[in-house]
């Protein structure tokens, strides 16, 4: 099997499968052997599979999938980034990883992460950085770090992912490729590790456009699991438009290329795309989100305090890590000590300030109320236009190490991103091309830059075919950063 | 750990520059209806079978140190 079959896109490889040209399980040996090739430099997966599991005969044909280690998988290590949850096997697996391989698609491996998700970079796992395949010495994004890194790197043909405030459409944006944050309910959450229980969401991390409606097709849908999932009205269409005349897409005043922290390579990318927008027949409108510059400042109430909350389940009784040996006292906060990083405990001190009494309105309620407000704008501005696009990160990728010691630069990362995430719409990151850092220190080539573009709630279709058009139309090789 | 968490907290600071008045917190962000289903009594999986990933436990519970000791 030469590396040809790793370089085709899902689509491409579940036609040649149908056709008779690819068999499922060299597909899977190809990727297997590229894991081994590869992973010890990259630090995508934390656990591979031994071998393809569930049928080949679905609608995804066997392509296999990878999968974010925040989804339980049963009888599988789910460790969610944490060395709270070093070697847990869970019971039951998450309804996303189920549906899928009931689709054809076998997890190939679980992908390394931010610990319980918290990270813009995938420096706070437990296991180990992720590098970017498009240069080792920056960080592939983050929360979903390993699973971008692995798709970009053609380590997996796709992955999925999990998004609180830009966890899928950051690191698709620093890795090249394409990342989808559905609507806050399309996909279930059983399974999925919680963070921020009103903000997670399931979503696909991809190659094409159409390998993420193939994905999420397979994905939405209501789950009696899960009483907040909602599935979409509509069956998920696969994208066929190539022009993009009689649309509307809205450019936010406060989320442009001259937004604050935007850098000028990603802002020359994002004004090219807008032209290529013109190009295609769509119109461009200025439309504004007067409380999104106020996202970060509420999602980091917001966030934490349904984090303090959550994670209080691991506490060494019922499963995971346990240490201390005097009472139970001790047992709880050794085990926590212990267990959990920096990012993590920083979250839960921070969420426990903001939900203490004296402070709750202050913090919490006030931040819940901003949340109104900057869904408001999403719904004011809808009303002038039928997509809204942004840079999906303020910055190329960043060098390792970067922002390990200021976590409010690392929390801007998701500047463009958390207002969506708060709304609760869905949006998508696709690939606009490839620019200098400011500091111009990038390799040659220079890094991606991710186009965000987000619609109203269960809008996936019209976001697809609106990011199948400008994909077609920008032409940008997902396959450049594979080794 | 308390610079890098003040630095978070003056940023937080933002959300009071804001006129909030009569705005209705967020509780859900997708409009839902409420629906019910009948509460019928489902099998649940064996005691057994939930204490597998316990790092201790007895045939009957999780085992925890005392709280008094």
């Amino acid at each position: 099997m030469s590396d040809d079959a790793v370089k085709l896109s899902a689509a491409e490889a579940i036609e040649r499968i149908r056709g008779g040209d690819l068999a499922p399980d060299e597909l899977f040996s190809a990727y297997r052997q590229r894991i081994e090739d590869h992973n010890d430099e990259l630090g995508a997966f934390l656990w591979t599979a031994p071998g393809a599991a569930g049928g080949t005969d679905g609608p995804l044909a066997g392509v296999p999938l990878a999968v974010k280690d925040l989804f339980c998988t049963e009888g599988v290590p789910t460790t969610a980034g944490s060395r709270i949850l070093e070697g847990h096997e869970p019971l039951y697996t998450a309804t996303a990883v189920r549906r899928l391989a009931a689709a054809g698609a076998p997890m190939i491996g679980k992908t390394n992460m931010d610990e319980f998700a918290m990270g813009s970079s995938n420096e706070n796992s437990g296991y180990g950085i992720v590098r970017n395949p498009w240069d080792p010495e920056r960080v592939p994004g983050g929360s979903s770090g390993g699973s971008a890194a692995a798709v970009a790197a053609g380590l997996a043909p796709w992955a999925i992912g999990t998004d609180t405030g830009g966890s899928i459409r950051q690191p698709a944006a620093l890795c090249g490729i394409v990342g989808l944050k559905p609507t806050y309910g399309a996909i279930s959450r059983y399974g999925m590790v919680a963070f921020a229980s009103s903000l997670d969401q399931c979503g696909p991390l991809t190659r094409t456009v159409t390998d993420a409606a193939l994905l999420l097709t397979e994905l939405v849908g209501h789950d009696p699991c899960d009483s907040t999932s909602l599935g979409l009205p509509e069956p998920v269409r696969l994208p066929s438009r190539t022009d993009l005349e009689g649309l509307r897409f809205g450019v936010p005043n406060e989320l442009n290329s001259s937004a604050e922290g935007v850098e000028e390579g990603v802002g020359r990318a994002f004004d090219r795309t807008l032209d290529v927008i013109r190009d295609l027949g769509g119109e461009v409108v200025d439309v504004a989100l007067p409380h999104a510059p106020h996202g970060i400042a509420a999602y980091y109430v917001i966030a934490p305090a349904e984090a303090s909350s959550n994670l209080a389940r691991y506490d060494g009784v019922r499963f995971g890590h346990r240490a201390g040996n005097g009472t139970l006292l001790d047992l709880y906060e050794q085990t926590r000590e212990e267990g959990f990083g920096a990012e993590v405990k920083r979250r839960i001190m921070l969420g426990t300030f903001a939900l203490s009494a004296g402070y709750y309105e202050a913090y919490y309620g006030r931040a819940q109320r901003v949340r109104t407000k900057i869904a408001d704008d999403f719904r004011t501005a809808f009303a002038d236009c039928d997509l809204i696009v942004t840079p999906t990160s303020p910055t190329v990728a960043f060098r390792l190490g970067e922002r390990t010691d200021n976590p409010l630069a690392m929390y801007l990362s998701d500047y463009c991103t958390v207002p969506m995430s708060l709304a609760g719409i869905p949006a998508i990151s696709i690939p606009a091309g490839l620019a200098q850092p400011a500091d111009g220190s990038g390799p040659d080539r220079g890094l991606p830059v991710g186009l965000q573009i987000a619609g109203p709630a269960f809008s996936e279709n019209g976001i697809l075919d609106a990011a199948h058009a400008l994909e077609r139309a920008i032409g940008f090789d997902v396959t450049g950063a594979m080794p | 750990m308390s610079r890098e968490l003040s630095t978070v907290l003056d940023h937080i600071e933002k959300i009071a520059e804001l006129d909030l008045d009569g705005v209705p917190p967020t509780t859900h962000v997708i409009e839902v209806e409420n629906v019910m289903r009948p509460d019928e009594p489902r099998p649940s999986w064996p005691v057994e079978h939930v204490l597998e990933p316990s790092p201790e436990a007895t045939e009957a519970g999780f085992r925890v140190p005392s709280p008094g000791q």
